[in-house]
């Protein structure tokens, strides 16, 4: 038996361009699907960590999980904003212990800007419970002061100092710059695993400020105030896009939720930060299902034509066979032989799709995390993954006992002379 | 002579299955220790068949076809491939070699399957590696040679492997189908002579089985299949 693992391997070896073929694919498939896994659950981890000890998340009418994804994990826009006013209510709505707004929809090479004010920093949470921190530098105070989440600092190499432009609208590249009016990073926070490490903070006067002379998404033609007469204008923001909203008591959060949502001035919605990530999680997980239903078929695929390989092979292998057969290789030694080749593909398969995955893990998560915000943690194997690898290794076995049974057969009807 | 032969039919018939005529029907048949057969048999003759039978791949139908004393067909199929590694050593026509293993190594399959065999080479105070090594340079077998991949030797010298190979460990039985048949005709003798001068030595009977009679000369004992098998040849393979 432990014989027959050296003569498999040595065997596999020998016809390693056609076996390498195959085991490419079938590396391919495994690091897809164990990647398709580990992105899946990082993307979860780094949603539900986003947010903490907000009670309600509130914003012009939407559904809840579109309010979540703008107003939280900055993907998308928001369709409408909601008043300064209503903010105000919020405010100062006696069951409200505090309320932070969000003002969104500029960015800087990427990265989306929040105007909010000090409020933010007191009273944001993530993951269990934990406040923000600064790495370097203090709080913006004055007018055109920025605090940059850790990534921003990283990805594009910002100091204490560093003077930023912002751009109109969310995109990457935006040909409407607010040039006129640069900002300096005052503040670095400290590094979160959510969406904060990739935000510029700034006040809402200062978005209110950058935007005095623009009107409909553009710059006012031939109007132009210069950075150092905007104090002299009413900063006071006119609208928000969200608030995050902490009760005094949390067991009134319905009947805030309620009223909120009836608030007779203005369409508003409420969301509970937990049930709308549960709502997302609903629809997202068809499309979980979907893709690694088809990573799990792409896996067969894979499997499928190392079978077919080492079957194809067999062929020209019955004078191997008989010859092992006279040196007295039982037949069920020639039955190891060929479902342990299969195995070994299948567990080196399974080995260097880890392998790949974690060298894309380190080459591509930067630019995922950056992209869509999730962290995708560069680790060996998961619990969960190495289950998956397990099932798939399983499978291997059972598709590699096809050749297997196969050669048994063929060398008890050959026995030391092939049959041509 | 009172010593147990190495090989003994009684009343054997073989048929292959869904014929109706018998292949083999060998009446009594005998190969007494340290014999150097030459067995006469043309294609379809059934040779492969007996070949067959002496390893214990295939049973016969009837009859005894004992070795060294012990009846196959009174062995179960892992104990019969065990007596076959333990006792049989096997020369073919050609692609004697597994083409993955080096020149020593293939030699070397041999002791992996057996541990009687081995622990035979042991005996003799040598490692199995040095006595494949031996038997290799015995059988001229020298140098780089030893280090060339199996499918790039010459025939000869792949055959001068696979008998290597049937030596080691001193197994009773040498059987040798054809060995010499994609050999030109000066390097047969030469071969046929090394493999008999080691097979004396190492005291093992030969049965070596050819369609060519011009080999039979340095056979002491010379016998047609034909002789011997009473039934009628039915074209068969190889």
């Amino acid at each position: 038996m432990s014989y027959a693992l050296t003569l498999a391997a040595r065997s596999a070896w020998n016809r390693r361009l056609t076996l390498g073929m195959t085991l490419i694919a079938f590396v391919l498939s495994v690091a897809l699907l164990v990647g398709i896994e580990r992105v899946r659950t990082d993307a979860r981890d780094t949603f539900s960590r986003s947010v903490s000890g907000t009670d309600l998340v509130v914003g012009a009418r939407a559904s809840a999980v579109q309010l979540m994804l703008y107003a939280v994990f900055r993907i998308g826009d928001a369709t409408n904003n909601m008043r300064w006013d209503s903010f105000r209510m919020l405010e100062n709505h006696p069951q409200v212990a505090w309320a932070v707004p969000l003002s969104l929809g500029d960015s800087h090479r990427g990265f989306p800007v929040l105007g909010t004010n000090a409020g933010y920093f007191e009273h944001f949470r993530y993951g269990e419970s934990r406040a923000l921190v600064l790495a370097a530098g203090r709080r913006n105070k004055a007018l055109f002061e920025a605090v940059i989440g850790a990534e921003v600092a990283e990805r594009l190499g910002y100091g204490e100092g560093a003077r930023i432009v912002l751009n109109h609208g969310a995109g990457e590249v935006s040909l409407a710059a607010h040039d006129d009016k640069p900002f300096a990073v005052v503040g670095i926070l400290e590094r979160t695993g959510t969406p904060v490490d990739r935000t510029v903070h700034v006040s809402l006067e200062a978005i209110e400020a950058i935007h005095l002379d623009w009107q409909g998404g553009a710059r006012i033609p031939g109007f132009s105030i210069p950075a150092e007469f905007v104090s002299k204008f009413n900063l006071a923001p006119k609208q928000v896009t969200a608030a995050l909203v902490g009760l005094k008591n949390r067991s009134a959060v319905f009947a805030v939720q309620r009223q909120v949502n009836g608030y007779p001035d203005e369409p508003l919605l409420a969301a509970l930060p937990g049930v709308a990530l549960d709502d997302l999680w609903q629809i997202v997980g068809v499309a979980e299902k979907t893709l690694l239903a088809i990573s799990a078929m792409v896996v067969a695929v894979g499997l499928t034509g190392l079978v077919a390989v080492i079957l194809a092979g067999l062929g020209e292998r019955r004078r191997e066979l008989a010859i092992l057969r006279a040196v007295g290789a039982r037949p069920r030694d020639i039955f190891a032989l060929l479902t342990l080749e299969g195995l070994f593909v299948t567990v080196l398969g399974a080995v260097l799709g880890l392998l790949m995955l974690a060298v894309a893990t380190v080459a591509l998560g930067p630019l995922v995390e950056l992209r869509y915000g999730v962290a995708i943690q560069p680790r060996v194997v998961s619990l969960e993954e190495l289950q998956w690898l397990g099932m798939v290794v399983g499978v291997g076995l059972a598709a590699s006992l096809v050749p297997g049974y196969r050669a048994y057969r063929l060398s008890l009807a050959d026995g030391l002379m092939p049959r041509t | 002579m009172g010593e147990l032969p190495v090989i003994r039919i009684r009343e054997l018939v073989f048929r292959w299955p869904g014929a109706t005529a018998a292949c083999l029907d060998i009446p009594a048949f005998e190969a007494p220790r340290g014999e150097h057969l030459f067995l006469y048999g043309p294609s379809g003759s059934g040779k492969s068949t007996l070949l067959g039978l002496l390893g214990g791949v295939l049973l016969p139908e009837h009859g005894a076809l004992a070795l060294l004393g012990t009846e196959l067909s009174g062995l179960a199929a892992p104990a019969r491939d065990r007596f076959r590694a333990d006792h049989v050593g096997y020369i073919f026509q050609q692609f004697n070699l597994i083409p993955y293993l080096g020149v020593v190594d293939n030699v070397l399959l041999a002791v992996r399957f057996s541990s009687r065999r081995r622990e035979r080479v042991m005996a003799r105070g040598a490692t199995p590696f040095d006595e494949a090594c031996r038997l290799l340079d015995r059988l001229g077998m020298t140098g780089d040679l030893l280090h060339r991949e199996a499918v790039r030797l010459s025939v000869g010298q792949q055959q001068r492997v696979a008998a290597a190979r049937a030596l080691i460990g001193g197994p009773e039985i040498i059987i040798a189908d054809e060995p010499t048949s994609a050999m030109d005709a000066g390097l047969q003798s030469v071969f046929v002579d090394l493999l008999l001068t080691e097979a004396a030595a190492a005291g093992a009977t030969v049965i070596f089985v050819s369609h060519d009679h011009r080999l039979a000369a340095g056979f002491p004992r010379q016998l047609a299949l034909a002789d011997i098998n009473r039934a009628i040849a039915v074209g068969e393979a190889a």
